[in-house]
């Protein structure tokens, strides 16, 4: 059994065997760039993307006990918003980005919640809902060029600056949100999971927080969609795509719930898969989801968690 | 103790669907004492505490703190007053630490507003209050996680969960059920304590003997009506109560 | 007139769609994301029968409608009964489901299956033909829409109140533990709910369908409604469900005469939101939402 005492850092072998994997981690991610071909670049950037919500997604799940099942309202937010600053205002995506994920997190934040109030199930399929009725409002109202969507956009100087852009969001993300699942506040949030009421009973509003977690989860998928407009210089209706959505989730479970990092390895799994099977159309998405469900059902603590375990018990192989 | 009234309940009724759980129930309760609350199963008794600390509400009648209408407020809002409760139903916060439970109340805008402190210092408090309800440092009990936890540890963890509040008012409701007559040995003292630095307590309680002890005043509850209210003796002498826990012919 | 002709249409459609979704919901607090995919389902498994196979209508449609509600208690079977208890899990992987359904019916190539895209797959109407009524022309299917509708509910009513298999699914809808107690077995439940509501998605798209087309997409649209219907009349409430469908199907008629039919995703979406902001739990609904929960 594992206590959480704090660790007397002694030893550089006790350093070693905590950084080691984090250090593997950055590294290999910035390193990848390096010794792709062009065609893989272009995955390896779909890959943050999908990364960035699969994060999130895995965060609202849990570390605060809320399923979004919408992962596409939140691309398709930051994507609009920054597409329509650059289309209609000219503004360069140095400042579209920035300006549409806080906006695009802060409207997110509000249209859900309402549900925030209520038990979990409701978040859930107000989740779905968005994406979907989104499209159904452009489409109908026609506005932002309904499905046409707007082209020509402004798009980033080279691939490099593609790259490494997503790259370090992920990144940053990843370790942000690991310090703060830590802090109080993430403590706080998990508590909310384990036991609300209890949290009530100690005198603290849960729906504030839960606002707050959400807001943080929307921030990372709005910055997902804003960049995705400036990769390929348009936006359209396929923003709100069922695939981010589902492919996030899939990752999640794939790799690992509640590790954060499992989530963000999945995706960088899952995306070249379902590139390999652009050729089958509707294929990858029926693949996910069986891939999902196997895991949910016969293993649901994921890759990540699965190699946790081994690492750990290897570490204690070491001593004996 | 003093004979300021810190509580007052008037004439609360509850009812679920079909069934009245509460039939009208009033009772005072005074700052720095601890009331039993007692009665059979099905008597009312969680529902009363419910109601008091927000998480029902009630279908008329009226809860007051120190003068202030507290009925109908929502339950985080009346535990920012000063009015907490433990749950019958255990639950830790089991993907925490045992300490890192406490962290929770010890960051409410309640303790914040009356502490302050800087935030270093809220893993060294949440420590000291483990290690005095009974958490033995030397041997990292405070670490655990407390999904490993037995029992006796647990109902005192969610104890520390309402002290780490610095309440004014704690109900508690059943903290000594499943519990070892060790393990309740250990806690009564910290009970006592409690009450000596000025907190008000309430307690539901099936473990009379032990309830006894400490209780000041107790009010029996029975079918959601106040049966009988006084000292334990002058309600453990009343016929209608035993007639309530004994039935009627060996009262 | 022709408002209140086509109001009540579109509100039992909304009823037809809402019911088998609710019942699953009702008893086993499952939300069956895969709902509108057996909706879409079951259209072209008749469409296929009819033109693939050549089995007459009505025959093609009680085999759908058997498939259906067996593939609804092979999901439980299959997949959810493993996940009970674990609410993210559920909702995850009936979701799941629905995608698998819905993108799968548009493959293509795989094995020789041709997918189904396109508007070309048309169910044809029970009765062709219409009838005047009050001096509105009303298709004949329309008129089996209303009936069918008012058919489903009345016959669920009757087996909720009036079978034992109905009783025991109520019992588990009011109270699990309870009804556990009595012997009532809630796996089992769970699965004759799950193949009942199947069948009624099933049967809600053999009266709708007819007029218009089948696509896959509508699976979503469909969900959606339900979902809705569902939010606004209160999760698991019956009377909630009905009332809610009324309420959006008129006033989705409604807008539509007046403001023209783009707005009435509008109308859906503030519907939805203005329902969780003054009444989270729906207009009849009777459960509670976070705060009463001890």
């Amino acid at each position: 059994m594992r206590t959480e005492s704090l660790y007397a850092l002694s030893s550089w072998r006790e350093m070693a065997y905590l950084l080691m994997p984090r250090l593997v981690l950055i590294l290999g991610l910035l390193l990848l760039p390096l010794v792709l071909s062009m065609y893989w670049q272009r995955v390896l950037c779909s890959a943050g993307i999908y990364a960035l919500l699969a994060l999130g997604f895995d965060f609202l799940a849990q570390y605060v006990g809320l399923v979004s099942l919408g992962g596409a309202f939140f691309i398709g937010a930051g994507g609009y918003i920054s597409g329509a600053l650059n289309a209609y205002l000219g503004w360069p995506p140095v400042l579209t980005i920035p300006i549409a994920t806080i906006t695009g997190a802060l409207m997110s934040t509000l249209v859900l919640l309402p549900c925030l109030r209520l038990r979990g199930i409701y978040f859930a399929i107000v989740s779905f809902m968005f994406p979907l009725l989104a499209v159904y409002i452009i489409v109908a109202l026609n506005v932002f060029r309904g499905t046409e969507g707007i082209s020509a956009l402004a798009t980033f100087p080279n691939i490099w600056v593609d790259q490494y852009l997503i790259l370090g969001a992920v990144i940053v993300s990843l370790f942000a949100m690991r310090r703060l699942v830590n802090e109080d506040i993430g403590l706080i949030l998990r508590g909310i999971r384990d036991n609300d009421q209890a949290v009530r009973a100690s005198g603290i509003d849960i729906t504030s927080y839960r606002t707050k977690a959400v807001f943080i989860a929307s921030l990372m998928g709005c910055f997902g969609g804003a960049y995705l407009s400036h990769l390929y210089g348009w936006l359209g209706i396929s923003l709100f795509s069922m695939d981010f959505s589902i492919l996030p989730i899939a990752a999640a479970v794939l790799g690992g719930m509640g590790t954060l990092v499992g989530p963000v390895l999945g995706a960088f799994i899952l995306t070249p898969m379902s590139e390999a099977l652009r050729g089958f159309g509707q294929l990858r998405v029926v693949l996910y989801c069986l891939i999902l469900i196997g895991f949910i059902v016969y293993k649901p603590e994921g890759l990540m968690n699965y190699l946790q375990r081994k690492y750990h018990q290897f570490e204690h192989w070491e001593e004996v | 103790m003093s004979e300021e009234i810190i509580l007052r309940v008037r004439n609360v009724r509850k009812a679920f669907g079909g069934l009245q759980a509460i039939h009208g129930v009033s009772f005072d309760l005074a700052k720095g004492e601890i009331l039993g609350v007692i009665g059979p199963n099905g008597s009312g008794k969680t529902t009363l505490v419910n109601i008091v600390t927000g998480f029902v509400k009630p279908d008329s009648g009226e809860v007051f703190f120190k003068d202030k209408k507290i009925s109908g407020l929502q339950a985080h809002k009346i535990a920012d007053l000063g009015v907490t409760r433990t749950f019958q139903i255990m639950r830790p916060y089991h993907s925490l630490s045992a300490f890192k439970n406490l962290i929770v109340p010890l960051n409410s805008p309640r303790v914040r507003r009356t502490r302050g402190g800087r935030l270093g210092d809220r893993d060294a408090v949440a420590i000291d209050i483990l290690e005095e309800i009974g958490f033995e440092r030397d041997a990292y009990v405070p670490y655990k996680m407390a999904s490993s936890l037995p029992l006796g540890y647990l109902k005192r963890l969610e104890l520390a969960r309402c002290i780490a509040l610095r309440p004014e008012v704690i109900i508690c409701d059943e903290i000594f059920s499943g519990l070892s007559m060790a393990e309740i040995a250990t806690m009564i003292p910290v009970v006592e304590k409690l009450q000596m630095e000025g907190i008000t307590i309430m307690m539901i309680e099936h473990r009379l003997r032990e309830l006894f002890r400490l209780a000041n005043r107790v009010i029996v509850m029975n079918f959601g009506e106040k049966l009988a209210e006084g000292t334990p003796e002058e309600v453990m002498g009343d016929h209608k109560v035993k007639e309530a826990y004994l039935g009627t012919e060996a009262a | 007139m022709d408002i209140l002709i086509y109001g009540t249409v579109n509100s039992v459609t909304f009823v037809l769609i809402a019911v088998g979704f609710t019942l699953v919901y009702g008893v086993s607090r499952l939300p069956n994301f895969a709902h509108g995919a057996l909706y879409v389902l079951v259209g072209f498994l008749t469409w296929s029968f009819v033109n693939d196979l050549g089995i007459n209508y009505p025959l093609a449609i009680i085999l759908s409608l058997i498939l259906s509600a067996s593939l609804g208690a092979v999901i439980y079977r299959l997949v959810l009964i493993r996940l009970r208890g674990m609410p993210t899990s559920e909702i995850i992987a009936s979701f799941a489901v629905s995608l698998i359904i819905l993108e799968g019916l548009r493959l293509q190539g795989i094995g020789g299956f041709k997918g189904f895209i396109g508007p070309f797959y048309v169910l044809p109407a029970f009765i062709e033909g219409k009838a005047r009524i009050s001096g509105v022309l009303v298709d004949y299917q329309r008129l089996i829409v209303i009936g069918g509708g008012l058919a489903v509910v009345a016959l669920l009513w009757l087996f909720t109140h009036h079978t034992r298999i109905g009783l025991s699914l109520r019992a588990i809808a009011q109270d699990e533990q309870a009804a556990m107690m009595l012997g009532i077995d809630s796996d089992r439940a769970a699965v004759v709910a799950l193949s009942i509501g199947s069948a009624l998605a099933g049967l809600a798209a053999v009266i709708i369908l007819p007029l218009g087309n089948v696509t896959a997409e509508a699976g979503y649209r469909v969900l959606i409604h339900a979902l809705a219907v569902c939010i606004i009349g209160g999760l698991g409430s019956w009377a909630g469900a009905v009332l809610a469908s009324f309420v959006l199907g008129f006033a989705m008629i409604v807008s539509t005469a007046l403001f023209g039919a783009v707005w009435e995703s509008v109308v859906l979406v503030g519907a939805i939101i203005i329902i969780l902001i003054l009444k989270p739990s729906g207009l009849l609904g009777k459960q509670k939402e976070l705060e009463e929960r001890v």
